[in-house]
């Protein structure tokens, strides 16, 4: 244990969390207690472990998962990094270790929480320091079916994303990965865990790839759509079902959201201006500031760090390829366990799935980058709900409980406040710019 | 000891890009000729062309040397604000998109049918949205425009529709090649029955497009007073070559037009009206399409030229797809690249070195979405 303070830094938080880990650790290879570990809103990871050990119960974690296409998920698993069992356990413990943060009080687990929908229910999320972001975190439930990770895409594998927070300075706050690597290197069990798991030391990129493995299992695909769509017509609600017609047609969800055997998930993983961030930012002034930073160092960090920390993370897309077509362009996300993870949109402005689809019935937020396909939708308030109770199907099985909650409370919240609503423009009695 | 992750597109495209901009430094302006031509060489081989915040920080670099650069805008085919806005937010778009480029183009080109059905408040709207451009801006007209009061708000507004202007070394002209011969006297038409028959694309009705008699005779007297070795660059409407006479994608008299311009070594012309990418090369001279702000049109069934980088079938639930704006490059030698910055893919950039070399250098890549 000693030595683990010692690695990182002399922070009062620091002194205080080695001072727990000694009160509750009973030997040094057993590492942090995770039952002590339980800050910035998240459950304590012990709770959290045992309710994922209840999720993968009975689960092959190693074969392609029920619902992906085999080829398909084998084509999406890089070469070096084909998943075995001390893979995807190091990949679960440095998950679910805090200590990958400066100040021993974030992990992975901190804002992708098992008990909050693999996601932090926060509009942003809150690093060391309790320092807020500028993005809202996206769930690490299906991650690994996207075709880019970070709402702006700007890492192209769960392996490059996993090793951007820990060295980001708002989120987990580690200098550099040698000094992240280090801060977990000196555990003895970790040794072993890494020569298990890629025969070699304890490395950052090992770090990276043993978490990708870990994240590939959260696949949670088993949702009543499902069984509706494999012909269990009682499967869903009669609403959900008008929903479902309304997703195809006349609320073109499926445009940007499609929805089949090979593509699960429902993201096109295309980028799009639907005009969130219009509401708050000026795309021109941005652009030039971001410009002209990047210019002087033009690295994954110096993106990150953009992205998560100044006013330019509005410019989404922008920030990776430096073209106005993709100003404030963000990925479309799964639409997979929606209903556990509010709030909405990158900047989790959206605290209800009806002010999402408010949103988009008036069509989106007049910006000259808007995505083509945003307009209005005229859709009428029971068509709304239609497409609400929709979204709520889902919800893989194994939530239905939290779902069956989240809906409650998105409903209550949205009959008292619909801060998105403007019918004249949903039915274009007045058009945007006007 | 870390190990980089694995690299995305674009931040190989950044390195390359950037591993060339630091080379600069080392270099005298003759060695960084080749760089840059290295570094858009790179670029092109992963599909990524410069875009507006990146090739002219290349260009500008020869500062000192003759060429230049401007911005053009073209068919936007405005109807009042209330019957369509989505084409009047293009338009904006457009002008946004250009007042960004930093520095800013020497002029901007507007390639015609600023209006749908030629009215005046259409008119007028278009002139009000253009007003906003920081650079000059230079109109040319299209059909469009004309056959409501055959010219009369136009050029009230905006001037005679042939002229030509000296820039940087360099011979411009812009045409009117949308004259049509008289269809509506013998038929009792309307202005607004001739307007619609010629805003229909393929409505037979209507006859092809020529410069006509007069503008030839205009075009030679003006030709005359330059020098064989001045470079041309010919603003038209309409392509000056005969593509496919159904769309009037057509000149009728164009090849007494190029007869006109083949004595000039140099010679570009940049037409609108087809909406896409488009580009050809007859002879001596090269031709290129611009985009519209309002749609694409799609590929005509026969008569597409084989230079042409066909920029495939545009997604049909996103309307800004296969849209845009662009640039021209004006080299020294006074040939043109050819900049098509499209809405919702990956810009791409014509070079005349693939046009002068008969499509054997600097083929661009084929475009970022594949065909349907």
């Amino acid at each position: 244990m000693s030595s683990n303070c010692a690695a990182g830094g002399s922070t009062s938080v620091r002194v205080a969390w080695c001072a727990a880990l000694a009160a509750g650790c009973t030997t040094a290879a057993a590492g942090p207690d995770p039952a002590k570990v339980a800050t910035h809103g998240a459950a304590p990871f012990a709770v959290q472990l045992e309710r994922l050990a209840k999720l993968q119960h009975g689960i092959d974690l190693i074969a392609p998962p029920a619902g992906v296409d085999p080829v398909v998920w084998q084509a999406m698993i890089p070469k070096d990094n084909q998943p075995t069992a001390a893979r995807i356990e190091l990949g679960r413990k440095l998950y679910f270790d805090a200590r990958l943060s400066a100040d021993g009080t974030v992990a992975c687990a901190t804002c992708h929480d098992v008990t909050r929908g693999f996601a932090d229910r926060r509009p942003v999320s809150e690093g060391i320091g309790d320092k807020l972001g500028r993005r809202s975190a996206p769930t690490t439930l299906n991650a690994a079916l996207l075709t880019s990770q970070f709402w702006d895409g700007r890492a192209a594998t769960l392996e490059a994303q996993a090793i951007l927070p820990i060295v980001n300075p708002i989120e987990m706050g580690h200098k550099t990965g040698r000094e992240a690597t280090a801060a977990i290197a000196s555990d003895p069990a970790y040794t072993a865990m890494f020569k298990a798991a890629y025969g070699r030391a304890p490395n950052y990129d090992d770090i990276g790839r043993s978490i990708a493995a870990f994240e590939r299992t959260l696949m949670f695909l088993d949702a009543p759509l499902d069984r509706y769509l494999r012909g269990d017509t009682n499967a869903i609600s009669e609403s959900a079902r008008r929903g479902w017609v309304l997703f195809n047609g006349k609320g073109r969800c499926v445009t940007c959201h499609p929805m089949n055997r090979a593509n699960p998930i429902g993201s096109d993983g295309r980028f799009h201006n639907v005009g969130v961030s219009a509401r708050h930012q000026k795309f021109g002034e941005l652009a030039r500031q971001a410009v002209s930073a990047l210019a002087k160092s033009d690295t994954a960090e110096a993106i990150d760090r953009l992205a998560l920390e100044t006013d330019a993370s509005e410019l989404g897309r922008f920030l990776v390829t430096r073209n106005r077509a993709d100003l404030g362009g963000f990925r479309t996300p799964t639409l997979r366990n929606a209903g556990i993870t509010a709030p909405y949109m990158h900047d989790g402005t959206m605290p209800t799935l009806w002010d999402v689809m408010d949103h988009y019935n008036k069509g989106g937020e007049a910006n000259l980058f808007l995505d083509g396909g945003i307009e209005s939708l005229a859709l009428t308030e029971p068509e709304i709900s239609d497409l609400v109770a929709l979204m709520f199907t889902l919800t893989d099985d194994r939530f239905a409980t939290e779902n069956t909650a989240e809906l409650a409370r998105q409903r209550a919240a949205a009959a008292v406040r619909r801060p998105f609503r403007d019918d004249a423009l949903s039915t274009r009695k007045k058009l945007q710019f006007e | 000891m870390r190990i980089r992750p694995p690299r995305s597109i674009e931040t190989i495209h950044h390195e390359e890009r950037d591993q060339a901009i630091r080379s600069l430094a080392r270099l005298d302006r003759r060695g960084f000729l080749k760089v840059s031509a290295a570094a858009a060489a790179a670029a092109m081989t992963h599909g990524l062309t410069p875009h507006s915040f990146q090739p002219i920080r290349v260009a500008e670099a020869a500062a000192g040397a003759p060429g230049f650069r401007f911005a053009y805008i073209s068919d936007s085919h405005l109807y009042e604000r209330k019957q369509n806005d989505r084409f009047v937010r293009s338009l904006m778009r457009a002008v946004d998109d250009v007042n960004a480029l930093d520095p800013q183009p020497d002029f901007v080109f507007y390639g015609g049918d600023l209006a749908q059905l030629g009215q005046a408040a259409e008119l007028q709207l278009g002139a009000q949205i253009l007003k906003e451009l920081k650079a000059p801006v230079r109109m040319m007209v299209g059909e469009h425009d004309w056959y409501l009061d055959l010219g009369d708000t136009w050029r009230g507004m905006f001037g005679p529709p042939q002229y030509s202007f000296d820039h940087k070394g360099v011979h411009c002209v812009v045409l009117n090649s949308v004259v049509e011969a008289d269809f509506w006297t013998e038929r009792k038409l309307t202005p607004m029955e001739r307007m619609r028959t010629v805003a229909g694309l393929d409505n037979g009705a209507q006859r092809p497009f020529t410069v006509g008699d007069a503008g030839r005779a205009w075009l030679a007297a003006d030709l005359a007073k330059v020098g064989k070795t001045t470079p041309l660059l010919v603003f038209s409407h309409s392509p000056l070559y005969k593509l496919y006479k159904p769309w009037n994608f057509w000149t009728d008299d164009a090849d007494q037009v190029q007869a006109l311009l083949r004595p000039f070594q140099r010679v570009t012309v940049i037409h609108g009206h087809t909406h896409q990418l488009l580009t050809n090369r007859v002879g001596n001279i090269q031709f290129h399409g611009m985009l519209s702000t309002a749609w694409p049109w799609p590929y005509a069934p026969q008569g597409l030229p084989e230079y042409t980088i066909q920029m495939n079938r545009p997604d049909p639930f996103d309307p800004n797809d296969g849209c845009g704006d662009g640039e021209v490059v004006v080299h020294p030698d006074g040939l043109v690249d050819k900049i098509y910055q499209l809405w919702n893919r990956n810009p791409i950039t014509i070079k005349s070195s693939f046009l002068s070399s008969g499509g054997k250098k600097d083929r661009p890549p084929a475009p970022s979405r594949g065909s349907y």
